[in-house]
């Protein structure tokens, strides 16, 4: 005989209340990652030397600033879903668990903020010096 | 954990978590040469530097097969959640090809930038 009623039984999400929000996120971001890291990795490969003034001309065209944002905010939130995970399997105890979640969260904005700040100060700065 | 025996599928699966690990590591990594470019040239240079030093290249070849790995591995996992690649032998396959995959992309990767390295 099960305990649960027939609306939680419809519902089917559980005690955790939602159950597939999290794994499709980490999938979605997955796949979205797989042409940006890529275009990344071949794009700096490409280039003819990584000194300053080739790096930043690079990244101050439209086309190259608008991926590598994207590319820093999809990474960032694919991160932090992983590494939620890794801090929910082996940080026990409920007070650090949701200690190290939010340093974690906070950590995150910051690098991925800055990271895209950098990027439109290239974008919309003055051409490299 | 000691009870485990130690075979392809349970090393490859704690391998992408720890690949996942590292490259978490590498977003800040990233972070800082970012905003060590629009910082300007001084501060450009002086990131290419640290990433020159051996223990910077050290850490840029972890993040290159750590990367190379996780992308593999990770393609191998949307596999199987589209319900594909669940044989015994497709699984050992697949899976010696993210790991052998990931050494030969490392070593392309460096190799073409000690090529383009060279004047």
């Amino acid at each position: 005989m099960s305990l649960r009623s027939p609306l939680g039984r419809v519902l089917g999400t559980g005690s955790a209340k939602d159950g597939t929000a999290h794994w499709w996120a980490q999938r979605v971001s997955a796949v979205a990652l797989i042409p940006l890291t890529v275009w990344f990795c071949c794009a700096l490969l490409a280039l003819p030397a990584l000194d300053y003034g080739t790096v930043r001309d690079w990244l101050a065209l439209p086309t190259n600033g608008l991926l590598a944002v994207l590319l820093v905010a999809a990474l960032a939130y694919h991160s932090y879903l992983g590494t939620a995970v890794i801090i929910e399997d082996y940080v026990h105890g409920t007070g650090m668990k949701l200690f190290w979640l939010l340093l974690l969260r906070f950590l995150y904005v910051v690098f991925s903020g800055s990271s895209i700040f950098a990027i439109l100060r290239i974008a919309f700065g003055p051409g490299s010096p | 954990m000691s009870i485990y025996r130690w075979q392809l599928g349970n090393t490859l699966s704690v391998l992408h978590r720890a690949t996942g690990a590292a490259l978490a590591l590498g977003l800040a990594a990233l972070s800082y040469w970012l905003s060590a470019l629009a910082g300007g040239r001084e501060s450009y240079d002086a990131a290419v530097s640290s990433f020159g030093s051996p223990f910077g290249l050290l850490l840029l070849i972890g993040w290159t097969f750590a990367f190379a790995y996780h992308l593999l591995n990770g393609v191998r996992h949307l596999f199987w959640d589209a319900g594909l690649g669940f044989e015994r032998r497709q699984r050992h396959v697949s899976g010696w090809f993210a790991v052998l995959g990931a050494f030969i992309l490392t070593l392309c990767v460096w190799g073409l930038v000690w090529h383009g390295a060279r004047p």
